[in-house]
């Protein structure tokens, strides 16, 4: 019972860090398409991404349905406190598919469409920093907070999340491009890449200072004796993968960036994992308190054990076919 | 009264009713494409190729539709039926769980492949995609109606601490009522997809334009419903036969039917008056109800006296929409016969009013196809779970300012994307038509007229 309810709780904390590289990714080059004035390089920037978000986004549908299935007591305790973040999360992702839709057929409406997936890419944005920032923070269960709308998300921390997270995704999309572009494009990419990567250097440190502070059992477990040398490995990667992404723009490496951006959210996600282990909805319920029935989870784990290798397999495929460099904007 | 519980299951029921509109609407047009490529794949005559390029098109744009709405569903169950998840999730959760696994990665892995790969991989390995999204579609379509027929009539299972528990999955999914119950939707699905195909067709053939391109979709697609009209009605019949083993009280509502009753008859229009537990007048056709539901003209029919009032469903919603259902699906019947008169007189292509009974009738299967859903889902309230879970034991302990926020968001953004802008998108296309296709020779290069990649983006 417990080892199956490890199993799901790693299967879902696999599956939010793929949605959250992968969509991340997309949700970037969503923010960015605004600062780019030319048609032809928004078209080729959302030419890389056309093919793939759809696939992206059903990582965040995999974490949702596995945490119905596997914890569904923490499903229905986190959804109605995060109610207005999800929201805006779920009707801005809309307004973000949507315009990859619309903006293939109109012609005139096309700088609206950008506006729109601007807007979407950034709200998801913001909500996904909230809920984020919600649970590191913790929740609370009191009869009259979780009937209160904002005040467990609408807060500080939430907010420093949010932009950490505006930040990151940033960071990861322009590295994308930067692999997927050539010429004055993916210069410009070096340059805003560059740039994000100050800004990177700042947050991590800002939220590895301030998370620590929240919480005492945070505190505890960080900065333990015991365990301090192993947990310093996950700032050592944070700093290697800035350093590593600071030298690769300085010389203009292509593939190098992308990687890098993806150490440094790594070490942030398992910073996070380490934090709240071993709770699902953080300080309160554990993942094992909210576990599905035995029957539930069993069943749920043969079809992720046949399905998922096909299923990675198939996705780094439509990866590989649509690889290389794009130059050409893509339509059907 | 608006309290949440109204308010989130009006959000629900406008919510699922724009959603439920796009899988149906893609699930029909995934076989269609499959069998145009098919086709072409088979014959190389490159009318095919345009069918299908056309077609996919607004394949793309409604699955595009379909996932983004499908994010608001899965969420909302969470937000506002938070009671509902806690007890239930362990039953529903991995149906939802196998329906992301089976079909949402496969859908989503190859359908790039689908509309953007075509220089990009071979022929058959197009094909292999367009036919693993065709899957993908039809198993989401599946463990959908898993989960729901369990809610309607639910099996294999045990209760622990009010919570449900799976005892028995293979009962669970391969129960009779998914099974029938996904065999009539399929059907809708195709028949929706099908109206729209053939109004498209008759609208260009009205206007004399892509004839061609026309005759062959429009005698395909009337061929094809033809043999599914009538199909769909016997799994219709099929399905209200199981409903009224399982879930009499609904069929009580359906026939209008207050008090337990053998040979009852069939009300054509009736007005139930839930106060005084009865119809405050009715027309009927003697011993029809009964021969329906049970195919016995004097079967016995269980009234809906039999539970007290706070059991019951709203009578006239119930009563009517399934009326509303039967004679779209009666009048489809008479529009093929009238197909097939007309392809046996040769006129299936010249014949004015017809093409124009064809043009107007694109809506027809999607207005049968919610009132269809209304039939079943207002037909098993006050239960979300029939019989074993209340509506009102489902709902969230949230604010009511949420709801409303979320409610009127939703409200506003629907109704401006999905009931403006992809009708417009829509219209769009299908104004421009296959001509920009055809203009370019596909005499030596099936796909010249894509855009080409630069050549060192090749795999």
């Amino acid at each position: 019972m417990n080892i199956l309810a490890a199993i799901w709780a790693i299967l879902i904390a696999f599956g939010i860090i793929l949605y959250i590289i992968l969509d991340g990714f997309d949700l970037g080059i969503g923010m960015m398409v605004l600062f780019f004035k030319n048609e032809h390089d928004r078209d080729i920037m959302i030419s890389t991404v056309l093919p793939v978000w759809d696939g992206n986004e059903t990582w965040l549908v995999f974490a949702g349905a596995t945490l119905y299935g596997a914890f569904p007591l923490a499903f229905s305790v986190i959804m109605p406190i995060l109610y207005l973040p999800v929201f805006i999360m779920v009707i801005a992702l809309l307004f973000r598919g949507i315009s990859f839709e619309f903006r293939l057929k109109g012609i005139k409406s096309k700088p609206f469409w950008d506006i729109c997936l601007f807007l979407g890419s950034l709200f998801s944005t913001i909500a996904q920093g909230l809920i984020l920032g919600t649970f590191v923070q913790g929740f609370s269960l009191t009869v009259r907070s979780e009937g209160d709308p904002f005040s467990q998300w609408l807060n500080p921390f939430g907010i420093a999340c949010s932009i950490a997270l505006i930040f990151g995704y940033l960071l990861l999309g322009s590295s994308r491009l930067i692999s997927k572009t050539t010429g004055k494009l993916q210069e410009n990419c070096f340059k805003v890449s560059s740039k994000l990567q100050y800004a990177m250097w700042g947050f991590v440190i800002m939220v590895s200072i301030w998370s620590p502070f929240l919480n005492y059992e945070i505190k505890q477990r960080w900065f333990n004796p015991q365990y301090m040398p192993y947990l310093a490995i996950l700032p050592m990667l944070a700093i290697v993968s800035l350093i590593t992404h600071w030298y690769a723009i300085k010389n203009e490496y292509e593939h190098i960036p992308f990687w890098s951006s993806v150490g440094v959210f790594l070490s942030c996600y398992f910073g996070f994992i380490i934090s709240t282990y071993p709770y699902i909805v953080p300080r309160h319920i554990t993942y094992i308190q909210a576990a599905a029935p035995r029957s539930s989870l069993l069943f749920m784990l043969v079809g992720a054990c046949i399905m998922l290798p096909p299923l990675l397999y198939y996705t780094y495929f439509s990866y590989k076919i649509f690889s290389g460099k794009t130059t050409e904007k893509i339509w059907y | 009264m608006v309290d949440i519980l109204l308010l989130s299951r009006l959000q629900f029921a406008f919510t699922i009713s724009f959603h439920i509109l796009f899988p149906a609407f893609s699930i029909g047009l995934a076989i269609f494409l499959a069998a145009m490529e098919g086709v072409w794949l088979k014959t190389k005559n490159p009318e095919y190729l345009n069918i299908c390029k056309f077609w996919s098109q607004i394949f793309a744009l409604t699955f595009g539709m379909g996932v983004v709405s499908g994010i608001v569903m899965e969420f909302q169950l969470g937000t506002n039926w938070a009671g509902f998840t806690q007890l239930v999730g362990g039953v529903l959760g991995p149906l939802f769980t196998y329906e992301v696994l089976t079909a949402f990665f496969i859908e989503a892995g190859f359908l790039g492949v689908m509309l953007f790969g075509w220089d990009r991989v071979g022929l058959k390995l197009h094909y292999l995609s367009t036919l693993l999204v065709t899957i993908g579609t039809t198993l989401s379509a599946y463990w959908i109606m898993a989960a729901n027929s369990w809610m309607q009539h639910p099996v294999g299972y045990s209760k622990i601490n009010h919570a449900f528990q799976a005892t028995d999955w293979t009962k669970i999914i391969f129960s009779s009522t998914t099974i029938t119950r996904f065999i009539h939707m399929m059907l809708a699905s195709y028949i929706c997809a099908g109206f729209v195909i053939s109004s498209v067709c008759a609208f260009y053939l009205l206007n004399n334009k892509h004839t061609y391109f026309s005759k062959k979709c429009f005698s395909f697609i009337w061929a094809v419903l033809f043999i599914l009209i009538p199909l769909q009605i016997f799994s219709g019949d099929l399905t209200g036969l199981e409903i009224h083993e399982n879930q009499p009280i609904k069929t009580a509502a359906i026939e209008g039917a207050w008090d337990t009753q053998t040979g009852a008859p069939f009300l054509l229009i009736a007005v139930p008056d839930r106060e005084k537990q009865t119809n405050s007048w009715s027309l009927g056709i003697p011993h029809g109800s009964a021969f329906i539901n049970t195919h016995d003209w004097n079967g016995k029919l269980v009234g809906l006296k039999s539970v007290p009032p706070a059991d019951q469903p709203n009578v006239a919603i119930v009563f009517y929409s399934f009326r509303i259902m039967v004679a779209i699906g009666l009048l489809m019947l008479v529009l093929a016969a009238l197909a097939f008169y007309l392809r046996i007189k040769k006129r299936l292509f010249d014949s004015q009013w017809f093409l124009k009974m064809c043009w107007f009738s694109a809506p027809l299967g999607f207005i049968a196809l919610w009132c269809g859903w209304i039939t079943a889902e207002v037909g098993r309230q006050p239960w979300i779970v029939y019989n074993l879970l209340r509506t009102t034991d489902a709902i969230s302990n949230v604010s009511l300012y949420n709801v409303i926020i979320s409610f009127s968001l939703i409200f506003v953004v629907y109704g401006i994307i999905f009931g403006y802008f992809y009708f417009y998108f829509l219209d769009k296309i299908i104004r421009k038509g296959p001509i920009a296709i055809k203009q370019a020779e596909m005499t030596h290069q099936p796909f010249q007229y894509m855009p080409p990649f630069s050549p060192e983006s090749k795999p």
